[in-house]
């Protein structure tokens, strides 16, 4: 706990209005930034990171002590080239890395807020970020970029703020969180929740923990990021350290090893009640319905550049949904480039070492600062 | 950069906006980026190409013309480009149709079926063409709708489709098409390059 209250924070003294109507202020952000900021303060990036990231996507997560997330994508000379741009990336609201969410101590109480946190939404977590630009005296990013719930973010970034970034790089994400989203999730919480330790959301200051349901919801999701195919040519039916089956309930093949795994280690890095909470705020993304059906005026008059990209493998955040996105923009004559990558490696994929991906962020993100920022003179 | 592009690019104004349909791996959008207008935009099928172009710094969007033009609003475009891929189409009416829709002009170019060194394959040899414009047989082609410039203006003027130019290219030769020469560049022509009105 004492590590988390050392991270780098940025307390934002300005009044919040939530969607659940709530409002909160003198609240804490914890971030990171990589790369400098030029004189023009024109190369900064804002990332978004996903359900389970925090702000450390590049180097050794110091609580963790285990790689950033986007290792693969962000760092000097990579796709996001920290020797060229500024990149900001924070904890949402709602998170467990720091930022103000269940895990806060609620000075009314002096006890964790638990179940008494207010239920945030993609639109807060976003809202809540655009303060940290303040921070840093940016009045137009170069780029907003992020995956998955990332991807959410940006949209609604955009979406909020028209003229507050250059280009956005939406990825594997959707403009409306599904049914079958929504239902994947609910398993996740239920596990939770059925979790006697979960002491209805007041584990902490009993001094319990609902590991046994966080690492049954990590399993789950987890399985939800891969691919049959990645799951098949990974694992197959390999067995785990045996030989035979042993005709019991042990982890018999490697794939149930593999997601104990997942569970065990996700339960020590991860806040329960955030898993909940910001599950919920993906589960009420619906950009559309915000816009009374027509999901082209979430943009509209927006001059940013947009490249949309999806994978191939991914049934969690379908080509078919990232493809939504891209007709809505084209419906309003919006600057949109979208591509949809090949590979094995399921929604993950954006995470993941897949040189189609990076090689296309790469390119984007040099020729379009090339192209608004360091035009022929 | 090919005869046929600069063509193309020669029908085109300054600063109008553009959609190249197929825009294979972005060597024309490039140049009219570069020298006519910023506004440009290209939808293409092949993943690789659509990296080629990323690559290059276009704005070019995966997806195909048979179902992906639908959602571009009406006349959304001033120029939208069909550079020889007309023929490759399950319904190339429909996609004709839908350039007229999404463009205030479309320039469409087909390789002519009818230029002589095609009919002589056909006449001598008895076998499908295959000629440097056409260089797949006729198991591998992708080409599935072959024409004439003759019947593609026939084709125009009986739906009372407005063929603001025509124009013949041989070699590096460019000529005019016009009614009175019809049969003739139609059997010298290599290419048909056509500005289109609805």
């Amino acid at each position: 706990m004492n590590k988390i209250d050392n991270l780098k924070k940025y307390i934002v003294k300005d009044k919040l209005k939530l969607d659940c109507g709530k409002e909160i202020s003198n609240f804490p952000l914890a971030y990171e930034t990589f790369g400098k900021l030029n004189e023009g303060k024109n190369n900064g990036i804002l990332i978004f990171h996903a359900l389970t990231g925090d702000q450390f996507p590049y180097g050794i997560n110091p609580i963790t002590n285990k790689e950033g997330w986007w290792n693969y994508a962000l760092g000097p000379n990579k796709a996001i080239d920290t020797n060229k741009f500024f990149v900001i990336s924070a904890n949402v609201i709602g998170g467990c890395m720091g930022s103000f969410g269940p895990s806060s101590i609620d000075p009314s109480t002096n006890k964790p807020y638990g179940s008494n946190f207010p239920v945030i939404t993609i639109n807060d977590m976003v809202n809540a970020q655009n303060f940290l630009l303040d921070h840093f005296k940016i009045k137009k990013l170069f780029a907003v970029i992020g995956g998955s719930m990332g991807g959410m973010q940006v949209l609604q970034f955009v979406s909020n703020f028209p003229n507050k970034a250059d280009v956005a790089i939406p990825i594997a994400c959707t403009a409306s969180h599904s049914a079958q989203n929504i239902a994947l999730n609910e398993l996740g919480r239920q596990a939770i929740m059925a979790d006697k330790e979960w002491d209805k959301g007041k584990y902490l200051e009993n001094g319990k923990s609902p590991s046994k349901g966080l690492a049954v919801a990590r399993m789950a999701a987890h399985i939800t990021y891969l691919s049959k195919k990645g799951l098949q040519e990974k694992f197959g039916r390999k067995l785990q350290e045996r030989d035979a089956l042993k005709f019991g309930f042990d982890a018999d093949f490697q794939i149930e090893s593999y997601l104990r795994y997942q569970g065990s280690v996700f339960v020590d890095r991860f806040d329960a009640n955030s898993y909940l909470y910001i599950t919920r705020a993906m589960d009420y993304f619906d950009l559309t319905k915000q816009f009374d059906g027509n999901l082209s005026d979430a943009f509209k008059g927006s001059k940013t550049k947009f490249f949309i990209i999806s994978f191939t493998s991914d049934w969690l955040y379908p080509t078919s949904e990232n493809r939504e996105i891209v007709i809505a923009l084209n419906a309003i004559g919006a600057d949109v480039g979208f591509i949809e990558i090949t590979s094995d490696k399921g929604h993950d994929s954006f995470l993941l070492d897949v040189p189609d991906f990076l090689n296309s962020v790469k390119n984007f993100l040099n020729n379009s600062y090339k192209n608004i920022h360091e035009a022929r003179v | 950069m090919k005869q046929e592009f600069k063509i193309i690019s020669s029908l085109i104004n300054e600063n109008s906006k553009i959609l190249d349909v197929g825009c294979g791996n972005g060597e024309l959008m490039k140049y009219i980026l570069e020298n006519i207008s910023k506004n440009i935009r290209g939808l293409e099928i092949s993943k690789k190409n659509v990296q080629e172009c990323i690559k290059k710094g276009l704005t070019v969007i995966e997806g195909n013309a048979e179902l992906d033009l639908g959602q571009f609003p009406d006349k959304s475009f001033n120029y939208v480009i069909l550079s020889q891929t007309l023929q490759a189409f399950l319904n190339p009416e429909k996609v004709l149709y839908e350039l007229l829709r999404v463009g205030k002009k479309a320039i469409v170019t087909i390789p002519n079926f009818g230029h002589w060194k095609v009919r002589l394959d056909l006449l001598f040899k008895g076998t499908m063409p295959v000629t440097e414009n056409l260089p797949n047989e006729w198991y591998n082609t992708p080409n599935l709708h072959m024409c004439t410039i003759k019947d593609f203006v026939t084709f125009c003027n009986q739906r009372e489709l407005k063929l603001t130019k025509s124009i013949s290219l041989s070699g590096k030769k460019v000529s005019y098409i016009k009614k009175s020469n019809l049969n003739y560049k139609n059997l010298t022509s290599e290419l048909g390059i056509f500005e289109i009105e609805k």
